[in-house]
């Protein structure tokens, strides 16, 4: 239950952008490749160097260790990467309904990481950022590398625990169609602002 | 046992095997001879040179000069580590972080042998102390240059997985401990084979040069094995200290990986 605040923020490419996403809101970003939508991720994930301030609730970024940051704004990167061996090393903890939520039981924890198909491994990635309890997501095309089948189920999975958790999205997806779906607010960036998105 | 003093006859017999080698090498079209006769040429005149200099000093016994040199040695040793990386640090710290290491443990572990197992007095005798520094530095060098470049080398190749870890609330160093641990163990092999190697796979340098120059084999085998541990401790030690730096120069105040300062 907690919003995410941008302030004067400013990434690489992008002009300062100010911004409240609220609690369970869902606001989308699309843009032409190169136009620092991931970059704005990135920094909001305090991954890049950026200006301005940006709030979880009510605290702010620069004021919280960023471990601490990183864990309450969680960020899904479009590919996942993975360390070890077995599913089960790359978890701290296991939250059984929420593995079973997102269509595994507990065994899978057993499964090799090279076996895995494409959807296994998008949908085990955000299982393990979901197990932290992040309370806002920063989800950067998670599904542009699934089939239209795997996307959906991911895509649906991530709106229903949004509007569970009350969870603040920001989604940046270059498929029109899936944005109207998901969408609360839609932005696209156009030279270095953003701009409301609408359909027709 | 006499030392048997070489001439410039003895020397040339090697040499021209040397040109020989070079000769097969463009025979067969192996395009090392250049390379070969430049390196065989630097060792010579850097070995007749260094040579030179260690007769003036021991015969003069000067502090600031053996100062001096043992820097120039460190210095040089500190470039080699920095010119064998793939990956190093931009600016200051792609020569600092390897020299200072090194400064720690080759300088201290020196100084320490030098006063409590050998105790020369002084301490600084040039005899004792210009040949096992440049062991000291010269094993450490490898270790250390192979340890760093490892680290940076990877932290490259990984980016993607240390900021997944980032990206989960990891801390930095939680992040890159598997790297540096790597670092560390590709540092320390060549110590650990040498230790295991010597004496029955190879007979180490300076064992061979004392018993060539008429020292009692055992005598020469308890040198040997000072030198051996020390070098061990001095490159554990400096290896440890650099990858600890290195690791945390890779990461900034808010805990970001910066490949961006390495080139």
């Amino acid at each position: 239950m907690a919003s995410l605040t941008l302030i004067q923020f400013q990434s690489r490419i992008l002009n300062p952008i100010d911004l409240v996403v609220a609690a369970g809101e869902c606001v989308t970003l699309a843009g032409p490749s190169g136009c620092g939508k991931s970059l704005l991720l990135r920094a909001l994930a305090d991954l890049d160097a950026h200006s301005g301030e940006a709030m979880i609730g009510e605290q702010h970024q620069s004021t919280l260790p960023p471990p601490d940051w990183r864990k309450r704004v969680g960020m899904l990167p479009a590919e996942s990467h993975w360390w070890a061996d077995r599913v089960r090393d790359h978890f701290s903890s296991v939250d059984a309904e929420l593995l079973e939520f997102l269509g595994f039981n507990t065994e899978c924890l057993d499964w090799s990481i090279a076996r895995l198909s494409s959807g296994e491994r998008q949908r085990l990635s955000l299982a393990r950022l979901l197990s932290g309890h992040p309370e806002a997501l920063l989800l950067d095309e998670p599904t542009a590398n699934l089939d239209e089948g795997s996307g959906r189920r991911l895509e649906s999975l991530i709106t229903t625990y949004r509007r569970e958790h009350d969870t603040a999205v920001i989604w940046v997806s270059h498929d029109p169609k899936q944005r109207e779906r998901i969408a609360n607010r839609a932005f696209l960036i156009e030279g270095q602002t953003l701009r409301p998105e609408t359909w027709s | 046992m006499e030392l048997i003093q070489l001439g410039p006859w003895d020397l040339s017999v090697a040499a021209v095997l040397v040109l020989a080698l070079a000769a097969i090498s463009w025979r067969l079209r192996l395009g090392v001879e250049v390379q070969l006769l430049v390196a065989a040429i630097r060792s010579i005149l850097q070995l007749l040179l260094i040579g030179l200099v260690l007769k003036t000093l021991f015969a003069q016994s000067n502090p600031i000069l053996i100062a001096a040199l043992s820097l120039l040695m460190l210095s040089i040793a500190g470039y080699e580590v920095m010119a064998r990386q793939q990956r190093r640090f931009k600016g200051l710290w792609g020569v600092g972080i390897g020299s200072l290491s090194m400064f720690i443990s080759s300088f201290s572990i020196t100084i320490l042998a030098l006063k409590l197992v050998v105790q020369v007095e002084p301490w600084y005798t040039p005899q004792y102390l210009i040949p096992l520094l440049g062991m000291m530095l010269g094993n450490t060098m490898s270790g250390m240059s192979i340890a760093l470049d490892n680290l940076t080398y990877n932290a490259w190749q990984q980016r993607g997985t240390i900021e997944a870890k980032l990206m989960l609330g990891w801390d930095w160093d939680h992040a890159i401990s598997e790297i540096r641990r790597n670092a560390l163990r590709a540092g320390l092999i060549p110590i650990i084979n040498a230790m295991a190697a010597a004496g029955v796979v190879s007979l180490p340098g300076m064992m061979t040069g004392q018993i060539l120059a008429g020292s009692p084999p055992l005598e020469a085998a308890k040198y040997q094995i000072m030198i051996l541990l020390l070098i061990a401790v001095g490159t554990g030690l400096g290896a440890i200290f650099a990858v600890w730096v290195g690791s945390r120069r890779l990461f900034d105040q808010r805990q970001r990986l910066r490949l961006d300062r390495l080139r």
